[in-house]
């Protein structure tokens, strides 16, 4: 079939068995709670859907459902994310294996629904597996796996996955599904897998805990989120051999075994970097793309791995922390040891094609060869700056 | 009116199992918890209460320990009606049918940062029963002034007295048009037990807003926390009623005291707190004034 990406994560969601789902529109992420609530009221999905009056409730009312055992889904993006934000954070330090999406959106002011990833990196701190999508097909393959490695045993934390807007949520590709017998044998009914509220065994859930407490309770979140790196590989590989579809797990390498420059991307703009790619080596410019999938935990041995024996590193960030520079940027330079030089591009959804990216590994070796000092670089920018 | 097939509770029909045990971290003269303690013999065991911040996250004491037999859920501030509501729709998905899903929320968590979520959830109808205990001011942070803190009471946000009118939490819950919403004052327990088990025995979202002196808060010795929801009551000050069936009628002490001369003064609820100390004779006339107006829109109700 033919899917968008918004709904490619909603047929993955259903053929997750997803129980509880609460969410409240926002764009470009409505498709997806649109679809839901369609297969819902058609009677093709037996979960219950919850119209909240707001992001801040969605995650609640996820927070809930999973605390008592259902298996719980929200989507949001930008505005939504943030507003969300606190419950966000009780999701993630609270060990609820919820699983979201994300359509990543610039945030506001000015107003803007084109793509950026700082919405979603915004909440890295929060406890959350964070994953992006780099396809439609992936969108759909993540939204299943999302769900067995929240509620693995060895996890039990909640599972983001990003798409960006409309290049991903609302584009239409090629869409492989499982089979609902695919998907169940994939991933089994969360029924007793980790119950917090349970009349049967009372208790008292996140009540006040003092300094000769907290540490731990925080290093469970710690080793749990660390130790999902092997989980999320095992999912992927698991749903490689069941779909018959490779996978990625934390990081997708192409052609970099022996590249003089690698460009280091995440989301769906990695297809044009491939393409940059093999543009490059068809004029003699051994170049090649490292994809981070995942963003949490921080695949840094696998990167590290990666990006080791090239000369020349081009992170290229849709993203920007202010007074630091660009994320994934910086988290590359400080986990890898290595100095990449750091593009700043297709911020507020400006255009950044297979063009952009052939520029930014000529531009980045050049400054490579010259000893430039210089490491961000704001891409693609006009001559006029225009103020709000 | 209304109270067909529903025989009355007394003193007798409360059970002897308590579950919300001695020991816990309440403030001494605390009504909140006095309230809780009751509220959970009529609920039973098969109970899920949920609690945003407030005093009860103070007073459910230190991890690991609790004081509660039942299950108690901790949210945000501003999400105990969602979470509850999120609950409520695992334990639907998994056929769960006999559990009461309850928040128990401060005045502060329903009256201002969570009446969103509150809103929201009796818009759709959640299955669910919200009792906001109100203690009328931000008690679990010292006192400040809430949505709920009522005309002339001093809190540290209002050090002269606060200069406007209580909202009307009730009221905007009738508007919602919700199955059940009620008053209760925690000195009148077989009135309380009585309401909660009603709100029980409905679907939908039901709402009890429980008047709940502070000693603290309100500055009054804490063994006069009975005597001061007496006299809220009986002062007229605080009206006790239910409605129901699109139906309005007073309980308790309330249902004597639609004649303003059958009340006590309003200064002997005032005089015996510290809060109203500011309030000077012009001040006392202007909530006078206020409660009048609350009497006439209630007994408006009670004879549509």
């Amino acid at each position: 079939m033919f899917a968008t990406g918004n709904h490619a994560v909603a047929y993955g969601v259903k053929a997750a068995r997803a129980e509880v789902i609460a969410a409240y529109p926002i764009t470009p992420q409505t498709q997806i709670i649109e679809k839901l609530s369609e297969f819902i009221e058609k009677g093709e999905m037996g979960a219950k859907f919850l119209r909240v009056e707001s992001e801040h409730s969605a995650m609640a009312a996820c927070i809930g459902a999973s605390a008592c055992g259902a298996r719980a889904f929200t989507a949001t993006s930008s505005q939504g994310l943030l507003y969300m934000s606190e419950m966000v954070f009780w999701a993630g330090l609270g060990s609820f294996p919820v699983v979201m999406a994300v359509v990543t959106r610039t945030l506001a002011p000015p107003w803007s629904i084109w793509n950026e990833h700082t919405d979603i990196l915004s909440q890295r701190d929060a406890g959350w597996i964070t994953i992006m999508c780099g396809s439609v097909q992936e969108a759909y393959d993540t939204a299943i796996q999302a769900f067995r490695i929240a509620e693995d045993r060895r996890v039990r934390q909640p599972v983001m996955f990003g798409l960006d807007a409309f290049s991903l949520s609302h584009t239409s590709e090629r869409l492989d599904l499982i089979g609902q017998e695919g998907a169940d044998a994939y991933l089994p009914a969360p029924e007793g897998h980790w119950r917090v509220v349970d009349v049967q065994e009372p208790a008292t859930y996140g009540n006040l805990v003092g300094p000769e407490r907290m540490m731990e309770i925080r290093y469970s979140v710690k080793r749990r989120v660390d130790d999902s790196a092997g989980v999320i590989e095992e999912a992927a590989s698991e749903f490689s051999r069941i779909s018959g579809r490779a996978q990625t797990g934390l990081v997708e390498e192409y052609r970099t075994s022996d590249a003089e420059v690698i460009l280091a991307v995440v989301g769906a703009s990695s297809g044009d970097a491939k393409d940059a790619a093999d543009l490059l080596r068809d004029k003699g410019i051994r170049a090649g793309v490292a994809r981070l999938r995942v963003i949490r935990p921080f695949p840094a041995e696998r990167l590290g791995a990666a990006l080791r024996g090239c000369r020349t590193v081009a992170v290229v960030d849709m993203d920007y922390s202010f007074g630091y520079g660009g994320i994934i940027g910086r988290e590359v330079a400080s986990v890898t040891g290595i100095r990449p030089f750091n593009y700043i591009a297709g911020i507020g959804g400006r255009d950044l094609g297979v063009r952009d990216f052939a520029g930014i590994a000529r531009d980045a070796l050049r400054r490579g060869e010259s000893g430039d000092e210089r490491r961000e670089i704001w891409w693609g920018m006009k001559d006029s700056q225009p103020s709000l | 009116m209304g109270n067909e097939g529903f025989t009355a509770f007394t003193l007798k029909s409360l059970t002897d199992e308590e579950y919300y045990l001695p020991g816990n971290a309440a403030c001494p003269g605390c009504a909140a918890v006095m309230a809780l303690r009751i509220g959970l013999k009529v609920l039973g065991p098969r109970t899920i209460v949920v609690v945003p911040a407030c005093c009860m996250s103070v007073v459910q004491g230190y991890y690991p320990k609790t004081p509660s037999k039942v299950p108690i859920f901790n949210t945000a501030f501003a999400a105990s009606a969602a979470t509850a509501a999120g609950i409520r729709a695992a334990l639907d998905i998994k056929g769960i049918r006999d559990v009461n899903v309850v928040c128990w929320a401060g005045d502060g968590g329903t009256a201002d940062i969570g009446i969103q979520s509150l809103s929201g959830a009796a818009e759709r109808g959640d299955d669910l029963i919200y009792v906001c205990y109100d203690n009328e001011a931000y008690m679990n942070t010292g006192t400040q002034r809430s949505g709920s803190t009522p005309e002339g009471a001093r809190t540290t946000t209002t050090i002269t007295g606060k200069s406007e009118r209580k909202k009307d939490v009730p009221g905007i819950m009738m508007a919602h048009r919700i199955p059940y919403v009620a008053t209760a004052c925690t000195s009148y327990p077989i009135d309380f037990a009585n309401k909660l088990r009603r709100a029980a025995s409905i679907k939908g979202t039901r709402y009890i807003h429980l008047l709940s002196p502070c000693p603290p808060g309100w500055r009054y010795p804490a063994e006069k926390t009975v005597e001061v929801g007496k006299l809220a009551v009986e002062t007229g000050a605080w009206i006790l009623y239910e409605w129901f069936g699109g139906r309005c009628r007073l309980t308790g002490p309330s249902t004597g005291l639609a004649e303003r001369s059958k009340r006590r003064p309003l200064e002997q609820y005032l005089e015996i707190q510290g809060r109203f100390s500011n309030a000077d004779p012009s001040k006392i006339a202007e909530m006078r004034r206020r409660i009048d107006e609350e009497w006439e829109r209630i007994l408006g109700l009670c004879h549509d």
